[in-house]
């Protein structure tokens, strides 16, 4: 039985004359952390939001292999979103009066250090804690796919840094597969099993990353995918 | 910490200054009119005192004339309000949710919206005489379209990324709307009501000053009859201070509702 979670199948994306996506075709593992990277206008956030039923393909499928796979699946948006009407806590709830759900948030809160501040409004916060309540809401059905969309492209480097791990601290704890768009290959190599290159409205190189690395292995990572990036020869190279 | 007290201290001097302020000018201006009238500056069939229209209140009061024409002018302006406010913005709300909605409708209200609709007076008078309903209809009609324009464009302009977010969260049609939509379009819709409230005690005016036989429209028309000039300051100061109420009512719904505008704690 195949351990893949989702299937892109010759998918296809075209806004009016405007090619999006061609021919993609990819397959995810369960609990993979995949880093989809590449410039501006490569079909990153497209893909992403396919995979999310936020769009549709123009032609060719993705398939979702779980029986709901609607739930299943959570987005995080490059702005946090949150409701400004509503205190944090109600944002990840929706304002449902039942006590099991306020229950979950609050631990979920919790998990992201944020549980001091249920009451709050969004306006109240720091872009990083928003962001952080923003990762909450979307674990608040705990669904089996992430979908992270620049969540961290805001933020100064500390809270980046500090981000990047609770995102995969949580990931890891909850066998989340997930699915990152970036701008930022360090971001990328330092997080993702597996990093994929968004070039020319395709995925045209992958790379999978080993475990455990360390600083160097990291900037080697980065390095290689850049230069696949920029069609560029890596400047780190001997150092792998 | 020298600047943390001196900010501190600041602040205590600020605060009944604040409250103080905003009755400065009134309080200057009906002093000098007392003092105008009482030195024989200003004729009082011009312009009475303050203390003469006071006493005149009183006296009004004491027999009940000021109070039940009062109560029947706050009937008017209630009823022709709530009526007029709720078709304005039943049909904001369905013009700004659907677009069928909005291209069978808005165009003709746009239309209507544009007539004055005072000059509906004659025509409402004909067809309703002068009785309740057609005192009560200008002024459903008077408020109609600022409630409608409002929630209609409060609507429009909810953020799309929130819709979008609501939607890839799986919220219901209903959840959308009351989670997303109305508290988005709620400080628009504000607007639109403390708008309608002045265009409220506006069109009573008129409508009880032409054809009625009870409400202060009608004590001020029936006062300039009898060359009574403390009556008419009296019903002229009753509507500042209806209109002064109207509005500090509609800022405590405002401040209660958009709790959230403001920095501090959620109640939630």
């Amino acid at each position: 039985m195949s351990n893949s979670i989702i299937n892109v199948k010759n998918v296809n994306k075209k806004y009016d004359d405007l090619v999006a996506l061609h021919d993609v075709n990819l397959s995810i593992d369960r609990g993979q952390f995949i880093a989809l990277v590449g410039m501006s206008g490569g079909g990153k956030s497209t893909l992403l939001r396919l995979i999310a039923n936020l769009e549709q393909p123009t032609s060719g499928s993705v398939e979702i292999n779980s029986s709901d796979s609607k739930s299943l699946t959570r987005f995080m948006f490059q702005e946090d979103r949150l409701l400004p009407w509503m205190s944090v806590l109600d944002n990840l709830s929706f304002s449902s009066k039942d006590k099991k759900t306020k229950k979950h948030a609050q631990e979920l809160l919790d998990l992201v250090e944020l549980g001091d501040y249920a009451d709050h409004f969004s306006n109240q916060l720091s872009g990083g804690q928003k962001q952080r309540v923003a990762l909450a809401r979307a674990l608040m059905t705990n669904p089996k796919i992430l979908l992270l969309d620049e969540p961290l492209g805001a933020l100064d480097a500390l809270t980046r840094h500090k981000m990047q791990d609770l995102i995969l601290d949580i990931c890891k704890k909850q066998d989340l597969t997930t699915i990152l768009v970036t701008h930022d290959v360090e971001e990328a190599a330092r997080m993702a099993d597996r990093i994929i290159v968004m070039k020319d409205s395709t995925n045209s190189y992958e790379e999978d990353c080993p475990k455990n690395r360390n600083a160097g292995q990291i900037g080697v990572v980065a390095d290689r995918v850049l230069g696949e990036i920029l069609d560029e020869k890596p400047v780190r190279k001997q150092l792998a | 910490m020298q600047k943390a007290v001196s900010l501190s201290e600041r602040k205590k001097f600020s605060v009944p200054v604040n409250k103080i302020l905003p009755f400065l000018i009134p309080i200057i201006v009906i002093l000098a009119w007392q003092v105008s009238s009482s030195l024989g500056w200003l004729s009082s069939s011009i312009l009475p005192s303050p203390l003469a229209v006071l006493q005149d209140g009183i006296t009004l009061t004491a027999s009940g004339e000021l109070p039940k024409n009062l109560s029947v002018s706050l009937y008017r302006a209630t009823v022709g309000l709530l009526i007029g406010g709720g078709i304005g913005f039943l049909l904001g709300f369905i013009n700004g949710m659907s677009n069928t909605c909005r291209m069978l409708f808005d165009s003709s209200i746009q239309m209507f919206r544009n007539i004055p609709h005072l000059a509906l007076i004659p025509l409402i008078i004909l067809w309703l005489g002068i009785n309740e309903s057609a005192k009560i209809s200008l002024v459903a009609i008077g408020t109609m379209f600022p409630v409608y324009i409002n929630t209609f464009h409060g609507i429009r302009s909810v953020d799309p990324d929130l819709l979008e977010m609501g939607k890839s969260y799986e919220l219901s049609k209903k959840q959308l709307f009351f989670k997303i939509i109305f508290p988005s379009a709620l400080p628009q819709i504000l607007v639109g009501i403390r708008y309608a409230l002045g265009v409220m005690w506006t069109t009573l005016i008129v409508a009880e000053t032409i054809s009625a036989n009870s409400g202060i429209g009608y004590m001020a028309n029936n006062a300039e009859d009898f060359m009574d000039m403390e009556t008419v300051i009296l019903c002229i100061v009753v509507y500042a201070i209806l209109g002064k109420i109207s509005d500090l009512v509609a800022k405590s719904f405002e401040s209660i509702l958009l709790d959230w505008q403001k920095t501090g704690r959620s109640k939630a």
